[in-house]
């Protein structure tokens, strides 16, 4: 046993730093990456619920079809194969299309943005279609359009529900960058495995690994829980209204009793 | 007679084979407060939705100062600004305070400056008597007031005509009053109105027209006196004494 927290001792005084930047890059590149990623899964989900009324035109019935095929396969191309074999395919595919290498960042932000998307698009159109339509109808009905009604109404009201799940592929993607080592970014995972290769101190190393995984997966989420809080706002509300009376003639509010989750 | 305002000509709707209107003939005159009565399933909805576009009719036309409001190139957006529609289920935004359901219309359709749709957005809530409210979200309001929130925010758009589509059907007895009134109130300012109603008295009291539909046909069109009192049609009859003996 001392033998162990010996190691770890070694393990820390030696590279610590290294961890350290290791879940520094591991942080950014999962940040990032669930960011864009969201922002395409609100882009992918937007279209394909777009509606297609019969007085449209060709053009325009057209067109949505198909973005919305391509927005298909996309989904069903990056949620049906591993990340680690996307990120071998995208990184050698950008070299041999456009013969660039990508470097350590955009090859990292790019795997994890795709992949996250891939996910996010599916989330985003349940979240849209899971709006009571009824709005939809609302909105509708004083002109708003198709896309007024989603900014300002729809995707709101998805994001607020959809944040438990960016919570959860941010908390994936921390853990998944570690396969992006296969195309050498140095992230925490591969810094655990220079470091344990350097020394030979494998469970050591790994030990440290985990818990700093696991530190910044509980802070993800403790985090998000502190955002949906927040975005849920008071539960109670200012009557406006400078009439004392009004407070005690029965016209007063009631104010919600704070929901238990 | 007042200016005319919307024209309906021979307009019919079906949903596949399902035929729901058949050759639907009115007229809708600055100021008038049309009661539409009749059974459920009579299509008294899918008239309403079809007049502000939410249903694509499936023949005829609906004129709105002259202008096929289904022909291609017609302004959608600006149309349904000046129609406006009240559901049985409210449908207010649930992310939107109360005076900002009557304010993003007014921001997004008819690019009006924040100062002046909110200025006028807490004038038509005060009309409703929820101006007290203007902070609250819809999920904190009762029933009754969230359909005098869905008033204000049709009101805010001033609008030319206002579709109800059994606008109190959704709520608790003691809340039908309170909603009743503000469209008492409207009806008597002169408001332009077509009511999809059950209740009788206000399509008695406060209609200058009551409608009755059946089986996707107007059956009868009559002031409400005459078709309270001496109904025409033997339909009509059988419809006002079931529904008076429940
Ligand atoms: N979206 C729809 N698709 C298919 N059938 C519909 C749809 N909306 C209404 N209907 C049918 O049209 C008929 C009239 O409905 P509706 O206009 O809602 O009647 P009312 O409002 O008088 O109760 C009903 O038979 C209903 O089933
Ligand atoms: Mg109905």
């Amino acid at each position: 046993m001392s033998k162990f927290i010996d190691d770890i001792v070694k393990c820390w005084t030696l590279y610590g730093e290294s961890y350290i930047d290791g879940a520094g890059r591991t942080i950014v590149i999962s940040l990032v990456g669930t960011i864009i990623g969201c922002i395409i899964g609100f882009a992918v989900g937007i279209v394909q619920t777009i509606p297609v009324s019969k007085n449209d035109s060709l053009a325009k019935k057209v067109v949505v079809k198909i973005l919305k095929i391509i927005m298909r396969m996309y989904v069903e191309l990056f949620r049906g194969t591993p990340m680690i074999v996307q990120a071998v395919f995208l990184f050698y595919g950008v070299q041999m299309i456009w013969d660039v290498t990508l470097g350590m960042w955009p090859a990292a932000f790019l795997v994890v943005s795709v992949n996250t998307g891939a996910y996010m698009a599916e989330t985003v159109r349940g979240g849209i279609n899971s709006i009571d339509p009824g709005q939809t109808e609302g909105a509708k009905a004083i002109g708003m359009t198709h896309v007024q009604t989603m900014l300002s109404v729809i995707l709101p009201q998805a994001f607020r529900n959809l944040i438990p799940q960016i919570g959860n592929n941010l908390i994936i993607n921390i853990k998944d960058t570690s396969v992006l080592s296969i195309i050498s970014v140095t992230d925490l995972f591969f810094v655990h495995k220079s470091v344990a290769g350097a020394l030979y101190k494998y469970f050591a190393s790994a030990t440290i690994t985990m818990l700093i995984y696991l530190t910044l997966t509980v802070t993800a989420s403790l985090l998000l829980r502190m955002l949906e809080k927040k975005l849920d706002g008071d539960s109670s509300f200012d009557l406006a209204t400078t009439d004392t009376l009004a407070h005690t003639s029965g016209m007063l509010t009631y104010h919600e009793k704070k929901k238990d989750k | 007679m007042a200016e005319l305002i919307l024209d309906v000509e021979h307009l019919s709707k079906s949903f596949g084979s399902n035929k729901v209107l058949h050759d639907i003939d009115f007229e809708v005159h600055k100021g008038d407060v049309i009661s539409i009565i009749g059974a459920s399933g009579s299509g008294k909805s899918t008239l309403l939705r079809c007049i502000n576009l939410l249903e694509d009719p499936s023949g005829g036309k609906v004129l709105f100062h002259g202008a096929d409001i289904t022909e291609k190139g017609f302004n959608l957006a600006g149309y349904r600004a000046k129609v406006g529609m009240v559901f049985q289920s409210f449908n207010l935004f649930s992310n939107l305070s109360v005076l900002e359901n009557c304010v993003v219309g007014q921001r997004k359709v008819l690019k009006k400056s924040r100062a002046e749709a909110e200025s006028l957005a807490k004038e038509y809530l005060e009309k409703v008597g929820m101006a007290p409210y203007i902070n609250a979200k819809p999920r904190q309001i009762s029933g009754g007031q969230k359909q005098r929130v869905a008033i204000a925010r049709a009101l805010s758009m001033q609008p030319e005509v206002l579709l109800f589509d059994e606008p109190t059907s959704a709520l608790d007895p003691q809340m039908v009053g309170e909603v009743l009134n503000v469209m008492r109130d409207l009806a008597q300012e002169g408001m332009t109105m077509l009511v999809v109603t059950h209740e009788m008295a206000f399509a008695r009291d406060v209609s200058s027209r009551v409608i009755f539909m059946k089986d996707g046909i107007i059956c009868e069109e009559d002031t409400p006196q005459n078709l309270f009192t001496m109904p025409k049609k033997q339909e009509t009859k059988e419809f006002l004494s079931r529904f008076m003996a429940n």
